[in-house]
């Protein structure tokens, strides 16, 4: 005899538990790009070949448990949350995994050497993208919190507060990359045009980094929108 | 009549049987769902289920659940014109009985999620159609059950809204959600205590020679939900209290104050399942034994017989055992998205519908109720995620349960006419 019990199927698995899982793989994928521009810095290869092997694993992990997720939203379920919003908000943070697995790429297809005069830019804007994709995590890992008081009340506050440092830092960011930018520039004509090139493609991908941590702020706030 | 003097006995042995045969599918199906709840959210192991299945489902059948056995026995059909044919009835009620269990087994093994009371109630009309005319059934209190089939769902839903918000404002959306937890913990567990008793109470114990006035039954009411409430405190005061903790870190503790009192809920719903669903299996029963202990008397005036409500009990527990700990196990497992402070808000909301829809006399589905409830909370924003295609799956079966059984009744009606004459 099976089990009739319509209660049984009613409840599904929460669709923050995959998400959180997600943004936890995504988290570690950006968390090695430091030790990644340190080893660019100390001309380690074998270093660098071996952290951007990771950062590709973790993107994989990341990609899996995203497709999973994915097939598992079918239409005619009532979430807590628009189903639209989840499906974006994955999305986002696929796409800083993606980013940290470009940037990995790029780097071991190249060998690429870090100009003196930007290497401390440079790794202080690695260190605070990496400081606000794990504040972006601390936002998800929320999501349980949040559905406990039905997405209102302090915990929205809390999380609320949260977007606004992500959003303020990100702002802040945007700075770095300009001061960064600029001293790319001006040391400019004593590097192969080609690295040049890829510099700027490279500290663009980082900025992404930072845009797409915005922008799961902003898919939260739906969230808790009243 | 000489059928009945001539055969009375194996036909009062033959409803026991069927009786037991329907009430053990309920106990199989529809209980387990009931007390899978709180397995899921571990307050309670699958054996202390049996357990508390086996007390409250004979208390809540003892105590309230002579009404709606009333309304199967007598209240959905006329049987005035067939007096001088009592055998009829019998039949009728015998071939209501196989037919809904042969149902319920049919849609058990094909993962329908059919209601017991649906089934009996479309089988008792579907035999009242052919055996004594469409003019018996009484349509208007068909209509009135079917209807609560519509408005008990939604109204188990509505409470347990109401309740997941109280508990957000009092407990989880406050600065001090441990404390406020463990504070306001034994005024639900009150509320369990007084809202089941004071509607079982309330004009309700005839059968035991107890009839309290208003003013009483809320006295009563109030002391014994007292009592739980105080039962309740003994049970969580030892939760521990980290205050310091981060109001996030204490959520998890808020639902380690709610698990013990789930315990009680559980109750309540072996209970008002005792009060409802028994009686779709002993009403027939006790029409019968009625009709032949009286030697043919359709109309049924003696009362209901303390021991029918225990063979009924008895079979529901019988199925629990054998099938049902399995659904229980399965239910468990699968609901771990509802944790103990919405669980305990859902099997509230939907004990308390059941034990008033019993009061009234309406056959109702415990597991209907239930989703009903479990939406509820979801339409509050408290479950991530709810999958309505097992709506539904409900509604479906829902239609096609009433015809089915009907269907199914005719035929056994017809089938046992001709073997006894």
């Amino acid at each position: 005899m099976k089990t009739t019990s319509p209660f049984a199927n009613l409840l599904r698995q929460s669709p923050f538990k995959p998400v959180q899982q997600h943004m936890r793989v995504v988290s570690r994928c950006v968390e090695e790009i430091p030790a990644l521009f340190d080893a660019m810095i100390k001309k380690d290869q074998k270093q660098i070949d071996a952290l951007a092997a990771k950062i590709g694993e973790l993107e994989s992990e990341a990609d899996q448990i995203k497709n999973v997720f994915r097939l598992h939203m079918p239409k005619r379920v009532l979430f807590a949350v628009a189903r639209r919003d989840l499906l974006a908000l994955i999305q986002q943070q696929d796409i800083i995994a993606d980013t940290a697995e470009k940037i990995g790429q790029i780097v071991t297809q190249r060998d690429m050497e870090v100009p003196e005069s930007i290497e401390e830019h440079l790794l202080n804007l690695v260190q605070r993208t990496t400081d606000i994709c794990s504040q972006a995590a601390a936002m998800i890992e929320q999501l349980d919190e949040l559905l406990a008081v039905g997405f209102g009340g302090k915990q929205s506050d809390l999380v609320s507060e949260m977007i606004t440092k992500v959003k303020r830092d990100e702002h802040n960011i945007d700075f770095l990359i300009g001061d960064l930018n600029r001293a790319l520039f001006s040391i400019e004509d004593q590097l192969k045009p080609v690295s040049v090139m890829f510099w700027y493609k490279l500290i663009d991908l980082i900025g992404e980094i930072s845009n797409q941590a915005e922008n799961m702020g902003d898919r939260l706030m739906l969230f808790i929108a009243r | 009549m000489e059928i009945i003097a001539v055969y009375g006995t194996a036909m009062v042995v033959m409803a026991m049987i069927f009786g037991l045969f329907m009430t053990w599918g309920v106990g199989a199906n529809d209980l387990a769902n009931a007390m899978g709840t709180s397995v899921g959210a571990g307050a309670v192991t699958v054996k202390q289920a049996i357990g508390i299945a086996i007390i409250f489902e004979f208390l809540g059948a003892v105590l309230a659940g002579g009404h709606v056995t009333q309304t199967i026995r007598k209240g959905i059909i006329d049987p005035t014109p067939i007096i001088s044919h009592p055998e009829i009835l019998v039949f009728g009620m015998l071939a209501s009985l196989l037919a809904a269990a042969v149902w319920l087994m049919i849609a058990s093994a094909k993962g329908w999620p059919v209601s017991t009371t649906h089934s009996i109630v479309g089988a008792i009309v579907g035999f009242a159609i052919v055996g004594i005319g469409p003019e018996a059934v009484k349509w208007d209190k068909i209509i009135k059950v079917v209807f609560s089939w519509i408005i008990s769902p939604a109204v188990g839903g509505v409470i347990s809204f109401i309740l997941v918000m109280s508990t957000r404002k009092l407990i989880l959306d406050t600065d001090t959600p441990l404390k406020n937890a463990k504070k306001y913990a034994p005024f639900y567990v009150f509320l369990v205590g007084f809202i089941i008793s004071l509607v079982t109470m309330f004009k309700g114990l005839k059968q035991l020679n107890l009839d309290l006035s208003i003013g009483g039954s809320i006295f009563a009411a109030i002391c014994f939900g007292a009592l739980t409430g105080f039962i309740g405190w003994l049970f969580i005061r030892n939760v521990e209290a980290h205050e310091d903790d981060d109001r996030t870190f204490q959520f998890a503790s808020v639902e380690k104050v709610f698990t013990p009192m789930m315990l009680f809920t559980a109750c309540s719903m072996a209970f008002a399942h005792g009060s409802n669903d028994v009686a779709n299996g002993i009403g027939p029963l006790a029409a019968v034994v009625s009709i032949v202990g009286s030697g043919g008397e359709v109309l049924q005036k003696a009362p209901l017989p303390i021991w029918i409500l225990l063979i009924g009990g008895a079979g529901i527990i019988l199925g629990l055992i054998t099938l049902g700990y399995r659904v229980m196990l399965t239910v468990g497992k699968k609901i771990t998205e509802l944790t103990p402070s919405r669980g305990f808000c859902a099997e509230l909301a939907a004990a308390s519908t059941v034990v008033i829809a019993s009061r009234t006399g309406l056959p109702v589905s415990t597991t209907h109720i239930l989703v009903g409830a479990v939406l509820g909370v979801g339409l509050a924003r408290g479950l991530g995620a709810l999958d309505l295609r097992v709506v539904l799956n409900i509604i479906i079966s829902w239609v096609v349960t009433l015809p089915a059984g009907g269907i199914m009744a005719m035929f056994f009606y017809f089938t046992l006419k001709g073997l006894f004459s």
